[in-house]
């Protein structure tokens, strides 16, 4: 697989990242089917980034190598870019020992630190107060870190958005706000919940009201996101502070698996414009500009991706996944009295 | 050597010679550094010393992610109150991240706060609330009751790889006594007796440990000899020093200025009660807060709060007197 080891986007990372965005695609899509076809491996409520692969890749394509990525639970995306493995990912998901966590964490809390991914909240919006924190950490040390810290429309309204964009604004911290509106805050459309969204007003006029730049970009375009963010990075790089990026995008999975109690089993259900609203025509639109297709797409008509290249990473990405699945199934459950480790550094 | 300080005094001690230490200590509150002359900012500069909004959660979730990336934040919070507007980050982010994680991670901080303040500040700033932080695992909790022991837990609490809830004692503040110089470290979990007895184990946290060493006084002119033993960090809790004192004198009273469910008496009660049980000649005696909020007016306060002449009776009740 090419290497993360570029910044100028020539064919190798053009095709690095359509190979990102495949890998995330596939793994999202292989941890939804675990539900029908090993029912009751995963346990909880795991959040899925179908839909989010060219904002999440556009974004972190313009990362330097100590960077922090430090998103929400919905938190598979981003370590599968930076490189963290995807068998022990997995291997967390299924609760097994040789999970990234080994089995102390699930879905929701991911983290490979060695792999510049310290960690994250289940809880919504909290950790955007933590990235801040690392960006402090950053400027205080003198590191030369920014910190790329994304959240959903819904983590917005909480108070640990605007307290620590305030004080991220005051200090001139080094970090990136990427806000990915996906359209739908847990089961709500945005503009039932949102004042920008309600008024008509994109998210990313909030930046206004810390005096920091904010953009709205296309979420669908890597291209688009990389441009966008990379010029944010810079900013803060620079000791210029904070900048609030709204990437717009379309959940394709629900918001979860559906909440049961055991032993009723849980899947996925429909996604809510489905569900809840009845909007199949909007959800057929977004499907129909699902963002891998146009990246594919795009690639291909600028002689970028030949037709067999691009099966070829197909098969790998298919494979490498297939080999993921296969070894978190077969590794051993953590030893029950193992619960009691890492309550204490 | 030691020398003669007040407590605040102390505390302040410790973070600077904490801060001279290690780099990677910073300080940050609200109100606090708020000018060049103050004396941290000369000693240690602008970005290690900073001043915030009033943002609790962010003040709060900022220490989490800077512990994250390597440094050791102490935040000055104030009043433990104030946490209680952030108390996600208390008790739901800072002492879990590293559990999740698998170990992988750890989060070195000192949530510093004043509690307790019997001085007429009412309903909701007054309040003894380190009981809801001591059953989190993952979140340590200190309770300095003297000079000495504020300084040592306070550079044990930033030297902790751990998140520490450091609360000071408002009523404590301006007592003074003898501080060893230079390095001076208490370890988590070891409680200490401070006064030696055999009729009667009193322990207590904070101000209860001035009153309760008042109390020992007067009851000691009257030929009972009572031991009073202060936990000092009640998250780890040192049990084994209660139970060994409670074989020797058979009898306990646990003095908290907390309301009585929300107490750390209530905890140390079942734990004797499981470990300590055989060992007691009477009933377990709790001088606790009255289960009332805290009243403004001074007469009402006083009648709420613990007191000497209320442990006095106490003590008096367990030996059947």
């Amino acid at each position: 697989m090419p290497k993360n080891n570029k910044k100028a986007l020539g064919k190798e990372r053009l095709i690095w990242m359509y190979t990102q965005m495949l890998r995330i695609r596939e793994f999202e899509e292989r941890v939804k089917r675990t539900f029908v076809e090993h029912p009751g491996v995963i346990r909880g409520h795991t959040h899925l980034a179908d839909g989010a692969e060219a904002s999440i890749v556009g974004a972190l394509a313009t990362r330097d190598e100590s960077d922090l990525a430090m998103p929400s639970y919905r938190c598979h995306g981003y370590p599968i870019v930076l490189g963290t493995s995807v068998k022990k990912m997995m291997a967390e998901i299924y609760g097994r020992k040789d999970g990234l966590c080994q089995g102390f964490g699930g879905s929701m809390h991911l983290a490979d630190p060695a792999h510049h991914f310290p960690g994250t909240s289940g809880i919504i919006g909290q950790a955007i107060a933590h990235a801040t924190g690392a960006a402090l950490a950053a400027q205080v040390k003198k590191s030369g870190q920014v910190i790329y810290c994304f959240f959903g429309d819904g983590a917005s309204k909480q108070g640990a958005f605007y307290e620590s964009l305030n004080m991220a604004a005051v200090w001139k911290l080094p970090i990136v706000y990427i806000l990915e509106n996906n359209q739908y805050q847990v089961y709500t459309r945005v503009e039932l919940e949102d004042a920008n969204a309600a008024a008509g007003d994109p998210l990313s006029q909030k930046a206004q009201a810390f005096s920091i730049p904010g953009l709205t970009v296309d979420g669908t375009d890597p291209l688009k996101v990389y441009e966008a963010v990379g010029k944010a990075v810079k900013r803060a790089r620079a000791g210029l502070g904070p900048s609030l990026i709204e990437s717009k995008f379309y959940r394709f999975s629900a918001h979860g698996n559906a909440i049961t109690v055991p032993p009723v089993p849980t899947q996925f259900p429909e996604h809510e414009a489905i569900e809840t609203y009845g909007r199949k025509a909007e959800y057929a639109a977004a499907r129909a500009r699902d963002p891998i297709l146009l990246f594919r797409k795009k690639l291909k008509s600028k002689g970028v991706l030949s037709e067999s290249a691009a099966k070829q990473i197909e098969d790998s990405v298919r494979a490498e996944l297939e080999q993921a699945v296969q070894f978190a199934l077969a590794s051993p459950f953590p030893s029950p009295e193992e619960a009691t480790k890492y309550v204490y550094a | 050597m030691p020398s003669e300080m007040m407590y605040a005094q102390a505390m302040a001690t410790a973070i600077t010679e904490e801060m001279t230490r290690d780099s990677s200590v910073i300080f940050y509150g609200q109100n606090l550094g708020m000018t060049d002359r103050d004396p941290l900012v000369r000693k240690f500069g602008k970005s290690r010393v900073r001043i915030t909004p009033i943002s609790e959660t962010a003040e709060m979730g900022i220490a989490v992610g800077a512990a994250m990336n390597g440094l050791r934040p102490v935040v000055e919070l104030w009043m433990s109150e104030f946490m209680l507007v952030a108390m996600g980050q208390l008790l739901n982010e800072a002492p879990r991240l590293r559990y999740m994680s698998g170990g992988q991670i750890k989060v070195p901080l000192v949530f510093k706060a004043g509690y307790g303040f019997a001085a007429g500040w009412a309903g909701q700033h007054s309040n003894c609330i380190y009981h809801t932080m001591m059953g989190i695992p993952g979140l340590k909790v200190a309770l300095p009751s003297t000079p000495a022991d504020a300084k040592g837990l306070m550079a044990a609490s930033i030297r902790d790889d751990n998140p520490v809830m450091y609360l000071h004692h408002y009523m404590t503040m301006l007592d003074k006594g003898p501080v060893p110089d230079g390095d001076y470290v208490i370890p988590f979990g070891v409680a200490d007796v401070k006064r030696a007895g055999s009729d009667v184990t009193l322990v207590a946290t904070g101000w209860m440990v001035t009153k309760s060493l008042a109390a020992a006084e007067t009851l000691a002119k009257e030929g009972i000899s009572v031991e009073v033993i202060d936990p000092r960090t009640i998250a780890p809790l040192d049990v084994d020093t209660i139970v060994q004192s409670v074989k020797k004198t058979g009898r306990l009273v646990l003095v908290d200025q907390a309301p009585r469910h929300a107490s750390v008496s209530a905890i140390i009660a079942g734990e004797i009660a499981e470990h300590g049980f055989h060992h007691l000649k009477a009933p377990v005696k709790m001088v606790t807060a009255l289960d009332t909020s805290i009243p403004y007016s001074e007469p009402l306060e006083k009648y709420v709060l613990p007191s000497e002449e209320k442990i006095v009776q106490a003590v008096k009740s367990v030996l059947g007197k």
